[in-house]
C-alpha cells in the first residue's frame, strides 16, 4: 500500500469515527428538542445529558483531527476546498459554535431554557446537512476553474436534486444511528419507556435513509458516470451494508439483542462508507484533484505517520478508560452515581 | 488580480477570530495548571479549601473551554478558507505540528471530560489529582504546537525553493526555527500569568463584594505567589525575544521602537505620540535599545530606514509594545508589593483600593495579551511567511468574506455574552457558604 492510499484511509477512519459519534450527538440534541415540544422530555432529558456529559468535547475533536489531518497529508484541499467552501463552511461553523457552546452553557449555567434546547436541536439538524455539501461537490460539476482559481457555481449546487438528496441521506442516517444507539443505552440504563420510544423513532427513520441510499446510487448515473460504474464494480460490499441494515431492524423490531444491533448498525455505516470512499477513489474533488497529485512531499508524510502511529499509543487507552468509566460503567449509566463537578 | 477588499476583509476576519479566540485559549492553558496546583495543595495539606478551591474553578473553566473548543473549531477552519493559498503551501512543510497539536488537544478533552465526572468516584483525592497532570499537560502542549506553527511564519525555514517549488523539505527543521523558543516560553508563561491574575481578581472581587471567608484570602495569597513568579519569567524571556527580533527580525524591533536610523549606542523610546514623522513627548533612556537588543550599550541596531518602503510594518505597534510591557512590569510590582506586605503585615494590601488594583489585574493582563499577539502580527506585515509569501499572495480569492465576518462577529458577541452571563449566575447563585454548608450536611450521605 502506498503512503497517498494509507493517508487517505486514516482520514477516512477518522472521519467515519466523526459521522458515528457526531450523529449520535446531532440526533439526540433533536429528539430532546422534539420531546420537549411534545411534551416527553422527563422521559429523554436525563439519559441523553447522562450520555452526552463526558463526551461532547471528545465528539469536536474528530472533525479536527479530519480536517487538520487532510490539510496535512494532501495541503492542494486547502486550496480547492477552501476555496470553494467559504461560505458554506462558515455557516458550519457558526452552527457548530451554537452547539458547542450550549451544552456547557446548558449543564452548568441556565438550565432548562427552552428557546436555547430548539436552537440546538435544529442545529443538530442543520450541520449535517451544511456539511454533506462536501460530498456533493466531491462529485464533481458543481465548480468550474477561472484564470487558475475554484469557483463553486451555488445556483447549480441549489437545484441539483443530487444535493438534495444527499442532504435528506445524512439528516435520516444522523437520527437513525442516534434513535438506535440510544435505544439500546436507555435500554441499558433499565430506562424502559426512553428505549421504547427511541425505538419507535429508529424504525421510523430506517425508511427514508434507505430510500435515499438508493435513490443516490441511481442519481449517480446521470451524474458521474465513472463514480456510477466504479459503485457497480463493488456491488458486494454495499450489498453486505444493506443486509447489515435489514438485520439491525429486524432486531430493533424484535425488541431483541439491542447491543448487537448498535454493533451491527457501525458496521453497516463503516462497509457502505469505505465503499463508497473506495468507489470515489482516485479522485478528492471531480475531475480536478485526485489523492495523487494532491498528496504532499514524501519527508512529510512520512513524519505524519510516525506521529499518528505515536498518537494512537496515547488516544486509544485514553478513548477505553473513559469508555469503561462512563459508557461501560454499569452504576453511571444506570444513573446511580453522577458525580459531575 | 487578487482583490484587495477580500484580502483586507479576511485579515479583519481573522484578526476578530483570534482576538475572540486567545482570551479564552489563554485561560484553556493557564487555568488547568492553577487547577492542579490547588488540588495539589489541598492534598497535600489536607485541606478541604484548596480542594473546593480546584472544583469550583473547575466548574467555571468548563464554560471558557467550552467558547475556547469552537472559536479554535473556527480558527482550524478559517486558516484553509481564508489563506487557501498559504494553507497549500505551508501545509508542505508545517502541518506536522499542527497534526500533533490535535493529539495534545485530544489528550485533553478525553482527560477534562474524566476529571469533571468523576468528582467523589474514587476512593482516594490521590486518583483524581493524578487525572489533572494529562490535562495540563495536554493544554500546554497544544500552546507549545500551535505556537511553533507561528514562529514557522515569523522564520520560515526548512526548505528550499527552486523554480517556485519548494524541495528539500525537513519538517523538523521548520519546527525548531529560531523564533521558537522565545516565542513557545513567551506564550506558556504569559498564558500562566494571566489566568493567576484572573483568579486572583476573581478572589479579590469576592472580598471586596462582602464575603471575608479564609477561603477566598488562600485562594487570593496561592494566585498571587504564583502571578508574581510567572510574571518575572514573562519579563525575562520578553527580554530574550527582543533580542532574537534584533538578530532574524530586526525590521519589527526597529518598528516597535520608532528606531529609523541605524546607530551604534541607540536609545529606547519609551511612551510618545507619532505626528507627521515627528516623535513628541517621549521618554528616552540612552542605549537602551542597544542593551534590549545585544546586552551591549554601544551595539549598532539597524534602523528601519534600511528597508524597502513596501516591507515596513506599520509604525503604531510601538504603542502596542509599550502597553504590553506596562502592563508586564505593573503586574510584577502589583504581586510583588502584595506578597512582601503579607509577610511584613502592610495593612493597606488588605484596603480596599489595592484589592481594586488587584480585581483590574486580569483584564489588564489580557489586554496585554492582546496587545502583545498584535504587536507579534502585525510587526510581520506586509508578510504572511516573511521573506517568503506577502499577505495579499495568501488569500481567498472567493467573494464573501465580508457577509462571513457579519456572521462570525454575531457568533462572537452571543459566545461572549453567554459565557459571561452563565459564569456570573453560576457562582452568584451558588457562593462558597453555601457549597461549604451544603458538602457538611451531605458528608457521609450520598455526595452530588
Amino acid at each position: 500500500m502506498n503512503l497517498e492510499v494509507l493517508g487517505i484511509s486514516v482520514l477516512w477512519i477518522f472521519l467515519f469515527g466523526y459521522v458515528i459519534v457526531a450523529s449520535i450527538d446531532f440526533g439526540a440534541g433533536f429528539f430532546n428538542a422534539y420531546s420537549l415540544l411534545t411534551d416527553r422530555s422527563h422521559i429523554l432529558t436525563e439519559i441523553i445529558k447522562r450520555y452526552l456529559s463526558p463526551v461532547w468535547e471528545v465528539t469536536n475533536v474528530f472533525l479536527v483531527f479530519f480536517f487538520v489531518g487532510i490539510v496535512g497529508f494532501f495541503p492542494q484541499t486547502a486550496f480547492y476546498y477552501g476555496t470553494i467552501l467559504l461560505v458554506p463552511v462558515s455557516i458550519s461553523l457558526v452552527l457548530l459554535g451554537i452547539r458547542g457552546s450550549y451544552y456547557a452553557f446548558e449543564s452548568y449555567g441556565s438550565a432548562g431554557h427552552k428557546g436555547y434546547a430548539f436552537a440546538y436541536g435544529l442545529a443538530g439538524l442543520l450541520i449535517p446537512a451544511s456539511l454533506s455539501v462536501v460530498f456533493t461537490i466531491s462529485e464533481g460539476g458543481f465548480v468550474e476553474v477561472v484564470d487558475g482559481h475554484p469557483v463553486l457555481d451555488y445556483w447549480k449546487l441549489y437545484t441539483s436534486p443530487l444535493s438534495w438528496s444527499i442532504v435528506l441521506l445524512s439528516i435520516s442516517a444522523v437520527l437513525y444511528i442516534s434513535a438506535v444507539f440510544l435505544t439500546w443505552y436507555a435500554w441499558k440504563a433499565k430506562d424502559i419507556d426512553a428505549s421504547n420510544l427511541m425505538r419507535k423513532y429508529a424504525l421510523i427513520w430506517s425508511i427514508p435513509l434507505i430510500i435515499t441510499a438508493f435513490g443516490i446510487i441511481v442519481e449517480l448515473r446521470g451524474h458521474n458516470v465513472e463514480h456510477y460504474e466504479n459503485i457497480i464494480a463493488i456491488w458486494p460490499l454495499f450489498a453486505l451494508s444493506g443486509l447489515l441494515f435489514l438485520v439491525t431492524v429486524w432486531l430493533i423490531w424484535k425488541k431483541r439483542s439491542y447491543g448487537l444491533a448498535v454493533i451491527l448498525l457501525i458496521l453497516q455505516f463503516f462497509f457502505a462508507f469505505f465503499a463508497y470512499g473506495g468507489s470515489h477513489y482516485p479522485y478528492l474533488l471531480y475531475p480536478y484533484l485526485t489523492i495523487h497529485e494532491g498528496f504532499t512531499n514524501k519527508e512529510m508524510a512520512i513524519a505524519l505517520v510516525i506521529v499518528f502511529i505515536l498518537g494512537l499509543c496515547l488516544l486509544l487507552p485514553s478513548l477505553y478508560l473513559l469508555f469503561r468509566l462512563f459508557l461501560f460503567n454499569k452504576d453511571y449509566v444506570t444513573g446511580k452515581s453522577n458525580d459531575h463537578a | 488580480m487578487i482583490n484587495e477588499s477580500t484580502v483586507f476583509w479576511s485579515r479583519v476576519l481573522t484578526e476578530t477570530t483570534l482576538s475572540f479566540h486567545i482570551i479564552y485559549a489563554t485561560i484553556g492553558v493557564g487555568v488547568p495548571l492553577m487547577i492542579m496546583i490547588a488540588q495539589w495543595v489541598g492534598y497535600r495539606n489536607n485541606d478541604e479549601h484548596y480542594i473546593l478551591l480546584a472544583r469550583r474553578w473547575a466548574r467555571g473553566f468548563v464554560i471558557t473551554v467550552a467558547v475556547g473548543v469552537v472559536t479554535g473549531t473556527a480558527i482550524g477552519l478559517q486558516l484553509s478558507l481564508l489563506w487557501p493559498n498559504f494553507m497549500e503551501l505551508a501545509g508542505q512543510v508545517i502541518s506536522l505540528p499542527l497534526f500533533m497539536e490535535t493529539f495534545a488537544f485530544f489528550f485533553e478533552a478525553i482527560f477534562l471530560g474524566i476529571y469533571l465526572y468523576t468528582w467523589d468516584r474514587f476512593d482516594s483525592q490521590k486518583k483524581h489529582m493524578l487525572l489533572l497532570i494529562p490535562v495540563a499537560i495536554g493544554a500546554s502542549m497544544s500552546a507549545v504546537f500551535i505556537t511553533i506553527v507561528n514562529s514557522f511564519m515569523n522564520a520560515p525555514q526548512g526548505f528550499d525553493i527552486v523554480n517556485g517549488k519548494l524541495v528539500n523539505i525537513q519538517p523538523l527543521i521548520a519546527m525548531f526555527n529560531p523564533a521558537m523558543p522565545t516565542k513557545v516560553t513567551h506564550v506558556l508563561v504569559t498564558a500562566f500569568m494571566t489566568a493567576a491574575f484572573i483568579l486572583a481578581s476573581i478572589a479579590a472581587f469576592r472580598l471586596l463584594k462582602g464575603s471575608n471567608h479564609i477561603y477566598h484570602k488562600k485562594a487570593l495569597y496561592l494566585v498571587m505567589k504564583c502571578g508574581l513568579i510567572f510574571s518575572i519569567a514573562s519579563a525575562i524571556i520578553g527580554d530574550f525575544s527582543g533580542k532574537y527580533l534584533a538578530e532574524y527580525q530586526p525590521e519589527k524591533l526597529a518598528a516597535a521602537e520608532w528606531h529609523f536610523e541605524t546607530e551604534k549606542g541607540a536609545d529606547l523610546i519609551l511612551f510618545g505620540v507619532m505626528n507627521d514623522g515627528e516623535v513628541k513627548y517621549e521618554i528616552t533612556i540612552p542605549y537602551g535599545l542597544s542593551i534590549l537588543a545585544f546586552s551591549n550599550p554601544m551595539a549598532e541596531v539597524m534602523g528601519l530606514n534600511e528597508f524597502p518602503e513596501d516591507e515596513r510594518p506599520p509604525l503604531y505597534i510601538h504603542y502596542l509594545f509599550n502597553l504590553m510591557v506596562f502592563i508586564g512590569m505593573f503586574m510584577v510590582l502589583v504581586s510583588l508589593v502584595y506578597l512582601v506586605g503579607k509577610w511584613r503585615g502592610w495593612s493597606f494590601i488588605a484596603s480596599k483600593w489595592y484589592r481594586w488594583v488587584v480585581v483590574a489585574g486580569g483584564p489588564l493582563s489580557v489586554i496585554a495579551i492582546e496587545a502583545g499577539w498584535w504587536l507579534a502580527e502585525v510587526g510581520r506585515q506586509p508578510w504572511i511567511l516573511r521573506g517568503i509569501m506577502r499577505t495579499e499572495q495568501g488569500a481567498t480569492t472567493s467573494g464573501n468574506v465580508d457577509l462571513m465576518l457579519l456572521l462570525f462577529c454575531i457568533l462572537y458577541i452571543v459566545l461572549g455574552i453567554g459565557s459571561i452571563v452563565v459564569l456570573s449566575r453560576m457562582f452568584r447563585s451558588n457562593p462558597i457558604e453555601k457549597e461549604i454548608e451544603d458538602r457538611e450536611s451531605e458528608k457521609g450521605g450520598e455526595v452530588r
